[in-house]
């Protein structure tokens, strides 16, 4: 009798001993990326917000509030307009054409067996090289007078493009260098999504009366891929809208702002002009259309796609 | 025939056309890249249809290109930047990570919130603030401004936790019986147990941080400190795109660590950058 | 094309390889018009490959495959009006139950242009196809009990509920034949006696030849019309399950069926008759002597008695109205298991020397390759 309710007593201590005890080493634990997180991405995201209401130019002894001023500028501002619609541009032409071709590649892969590893590792190669330097190779292909692509359409009998410097076909070379750096990870994306879908399901399918490439895709494939397919919407879209390697390596946004982009201007308002609030102004734009995107992810369409 | 089954070579071949046709596209500035690095800039401007070189000039450009700029030095910054970050997300990350999954206390869902909201948030924003800092504690154009912003990966964090959530919990108490620390469980018996997420995420931020090329814009002035993202640019600048021979192998000399890297642990690369996405 | 219930399926001389090594060898069948036929055997015989070539999902190497005297060895899946019940069901996880049941009818008799969702009402008759798609759909719900879940998709089913989709799947069409490829080996115990009974009561209904694989010989043997027993690649027998377990035409298939395992024990052939070591048996066959014997006996085969062979028991498992004796004979050194009814075995223990009396008539003899030797129970009596 006694024994048990000294038991009893002593349990709860335990436990909450033990409690304590987990709590102190997770803090402990977390503190160092706790600190990280605060000091290197939160502080300084919701320095930024607050930094987009002033006025304020590195170098300038003090600043002023101007609340929404910089985001009224914004509107009126024709580099920023043409930025925006630039890369609203971009992502509406690299992100289908790229998830588009991606998918047909990565169907045609995984469609036999025949040098699948080969073809996979090729199409990936962009992902992993240094994009610069790309941009640097493809400058070269695309170069007006020495380029070979200009002297293979001069064998062809059609005149030369001014592929990176003229402001009618600046956004086309982006766009065509942007699918080329992105279909490598939509195939692998897709490559992975094909792989999870069940064989049997082909074979019940099969039996089924779906005779065709057609049939099969559209009972099997496509709605198995669903969560995969929104996924690489997603993850696309994103790396789109980040656009700027490309950009400040080939035309730093010419000629005459041809080929501006969000972040390259956000950059040069930044990091050229030195002018802080604007910039950050500019920034906190970028951040609410990556914010709208995931959130038309998570709401609207995530529901839809998953089986389980 | 039927489906699933292995088709003939002469079946096989519209598939294979077809993506023959897309890879040559994909090869086509590797392929052109790597002929220009071998010629002189007169055959360069004279016929660049042909890919082999009358003249084999690799050893002047691949020369220039390593004397025009430090490029051997911007080579070793770079695999330097890449190992201290991901040195430093990993010792940030993995406790954190564990004592997320594993640990039960009472502010976890709020940093849990806090890591979520971090995914949300590209690392494009906060680089103007931290730069702003960084210029007035003088610390520009240093490692440390090159590291430090990366430290914390809230999608390494991400990453860790799930792998950690699905382990046993038979492991930890086991450890803890054995009057581990907690600390010690982390590196001891958890990370070793979690291998494959860990090389996932090292392949996809050696890859990330290698190729990444705002960051290092923004921070770095001097030659003795850039990455090899930035070494080309400073490159061409030197040259004014002059030497096109000589800027393609500077170009094939940055590219080249990481396609190596890669085509040797393909399936590891591929795994990293696959179950990532987020920060791609 | 469908409709009559039931064709004779003839498989004739199936070979099948995977690179060097052979999985089929030479297997031909028969059925009968409807008939429920089990293909039973331990996994990596060959049975599921066997199964998907008539089924039409892989080609053979050689022979042919007949399905109500049509040949088609060389036509797809598709076109071979057969229905298929896999081991994970194979459900498709976007579809409701009532859109599962459709997939077969909706595939075969609407055209393209039908399937596409806004452009199918500008098809003449395309309502009334529909229609008779829809009532079909609700009978075969119907005799599944599925009526209440049709707008249900699989992820919300249990385990029996997704078993009776992919049967109703199948049965919708109303096909030639049936092939079922282990379709209870994911439910558990209970259910699987259950559903045994519901796919031997659906069958009988609906009167479709059937093609059942299993490694599981209880259902071999309590659903089937004849059994096909298969090892290795190879048919070793083909008959009603009766046939099968009291006349095995090899040593596999008599240790393949009957739990507890048959006991074998090396017996020779002696000038004078069989010889168990230095017993003589009470057993005649038509066999040269010197030659190395394999003797089988059922467990239900032994029993308890004064004189016999003689033997210490080992071990007593208690199964509530038997009592599964293990016991080891002494000369020579062998191991038998003997079924007995609770009454008579009440008393034993564990070191008991006792005596089992064996039902020689029952007794089976094998050759030194397996194969069975015809015997028959002589008059003489067990002695050394």
């Amino acid at each position: 009798m006694r024994d048990s309710a000294a038991l009893a007593g002593a349990a709860p201590a335990t436990r909450a001993s033990r409690g304590i005890g987990e709590a102190a080493a997770a803090w402990v634990l977390c503190a160092p990326a706790g600190l990280a997180l605060f000091a290197l991405l939160l502080g300084p995201s919701a320095a930024l917000l607050v930094l987009s209401f002033s006025d304020w130019e590195l170098g300038a002894p003090e600043l002023a509030w101007i609340g929404l001023g910089n985001y009224v500028e914004l509107t009126t501002d024709p580099v920023f307009r043409i930025a925006l619609r630039n890369t609203l541009i971009y992502v509406g032409v690299v992100m289908p054409a790229s998830i588009g071709l991606g998918l047909g590649v990565a169907l045609l892969v995984e469609g036999g067996s025949r040098l699948r590893a080969t073809f996979r590792a090729i199409y990936f190669l962009p992902v992993v090289s240094l994009l610069v330097a790309m941009a640097t190779a493809w400058q070269y292909l695309l170069h007006p007078t020495i380029g070979p692509v200009n002297r293979l359409l001069a064998l062809l009998g059609i005149s030369p493009i001014n592929w990176l410097g003229s402001s009618d076909w600046v956004m086309v070379s982006l766009c065509m260098i942007g699918v080329w750096e992105n279909l490598g990870f939509v195939v692998v994306l897709f490559m992975a999504g094909l792989t999870a879908i069940p064989r049997e399901l082909y074979a019940a399918a099969e039996l089924d009366g779906a005779r065709s490439a057609m049939d099969r895709f559209r009972l099997v494939t496509w709605p198995l891929l669903g969560p995969t397919t929104l996924f690489v919407v997603t993850i696309t879209a994103i790396r789109c809208l980040r656009v700027f390697d490309t950009v400040q390596a080939l035309t730093r946004g010419g000629p005459n702002n041809a080929s501006q982009v969000l972040l390259h201007a956000m950059y040069q308002e930044g990091f050229s002009y030195f002018r802080i609030g604007y910039s950050a102004a500019i920034t906190v734009v970028f951040l609410a259309i990556v914010l709208l995107l995931m959130l038309v992810q998570t709401r609207i369409l995530d529901r839809r796609v998953h089986y389980s | 025939m039927r489906p699933g089954e292995e088709r003939s070579l002469l079946h096989d071949l519209p598939r294979l056309a077809l993506l023959g046709l897309g890879a040559c596209f994909i090869l086509l500035p590797y392929v052109w890249m790597f002929a220009a690095s071998l010629k002189p800039g007169s055959e360069i401007f004279r016929d660049s249809l042909t890919l082999w070189p009358e003249r084999f000039y690799a050893i002047e450009n691949y020369g220039k290109a390593l004397s025009e700029v430090p490029m051997l030095r911007f080579l070793f910054n770079g695999a330097l930047v890449c190992a201290l970050i991901l040195v430093f997300q990993m010792l940030f990350a993995v406790p954190a990570a564990y004592a997320l999954a594993k640990l039960r206390w009472r502010g976890r869902e709020f940093l849990f919130g806090l890591i979520m909201l971090g995914l949300l948030i590209p690392y494009h924003v906060p680089a103007l603030p931290l730069y702003v800092v960084f210029a007035r504690a003088g610390l520009l154009d240093s490692f440390a401004a090159l590291v430090l912003p990366f430290t914390i990966s809230v999608f390494g964090i991400f990453l860790f936790r799930q792998a950690f959530k699905s382990l046993p919990d038979e492991l930890i108490h086991a450890a803890r019986m054995d009057g581990m620390s907690e600390l010690s469980i982390v590196w001891r018996v958890i990370m070793p147990n979690a291998w494959p997420a860990a090389t996932a995420f090292a392949t996809f931020s050696i890859v990330a941080h290698w190729n990444d090329l705002f960051w290092p814009l923004i921070v770095v002035q001097s030659h003795a400190m850039a990455t090899p993202a930035l070494g080309v640019l400073f490159f061409r600048a030197e040259e004014a795109g002059n030497d096109v021979g000589a800027l393609m192998a500077a170009a094939v000399m940055v590219t080249a660590p990481m396609i190596i890297l890669f085509l040797l642990a393909q399936r590891r690369f591929i795994q990293g950058i696959a179950t990532a996405g987020l920060k791609g | 094309m469908s409709g009559e219930a039931g064709r004779a399926i003839l498989i004739e001389g199936i070979e099948k390889a995977f690179g060097k090594t052979r999985i089929l060898k030479g297997v031909c069948l028969n059925l009968r018009e409807g008939e429920f036929l089990s293909l039973v055997g331990p996994s990596g015989c060959g049975k599921t490959t066997l199964l998907r070539i008539i089924a039409g999902l892989e080609s053979a190497d050689a022979g042919s495959v007949r399905i109500g005297g049509k040949d088609v060895t060389q036509l797809r899946a598709a076109d071979r009006d057969i229905a298929m019940v896999f081991q994970n069901y194979a459900l498709y996880p976007h579809l409701s139950v009532a859109q599962n049941l459709a997939v077969p009818l909706v595939m075969r008799r609407l055209s393209s242009l039908e399937r596409v969702p806004l452009l199918r009402h500008l098809v003449p008759g395309h309502a009334q196809r529909r229609s008779a798609i829809n009532a079909q759909v609700q009978q075969a719900a119907e005799m599944l009990r599925l009526g209440h879940l049709l707008h249900r998709r699989p992820a919300e089913l249990s385990g029996g509920q997704r078993q009776r989709v992919a049967l109703g799947r199948a049965l919708v069409r109303q096909p030639s034949a049936f092939l079922m490829d282990e379709p209870l080996s994911n439910l558990d115990a209970e259910l699987r006696a259950g559903t045994r009974r519901e796919i031997v009561e659906l069958h009988r209904r609906a009167g479709v030849t059937t093609i059942y694989v299993t490694h599981d010989q209880v259902e071999a043997m309590t659903m089937s019309d004849r059994v096909a027993v298969m090892m290795e690649g190879e048919l070793l027998q083909l008959g009603t399950p009766r046939e099968v377990y009291e006349n095995p035409a090899d040593l596999r298939v008599a240790g393949f069926l009957g739990s507890p395992r048959i006991n074998t024990l090396p017996v020779c052939s002696a000038p004078d008759g069989i010889r168990l070591g230095a017993l003589l048996l009470p057993l005649q066959a038509e066999v040269a002597p010197g030659a190395e014997l394999t003797l089988g006996l059922r467990p239900e085969a032994l029993h308890l008695a004064a004189e016999g062979l003689a033997v210490q028991i080992e071990h007593l498992e208690f199964l509530g109205a038997e009592v599964l004796l293990h016991a080891r004979l002494a000369a020579p050194d062998a191991r038998l298991t003997a079924r007995l009814p609770i009454a008579v075995a009440a008393q034993l223990q564990r070191g008991d020397a006792v005596h089992l009396r064996a039902d020689w008539s029952a007794a089976l003899l094998f050759g030194a390759d397996g194969a069975r030797i015809a015997s028959s129970a002589s008059e003489l009596r067990l002695n050394a």
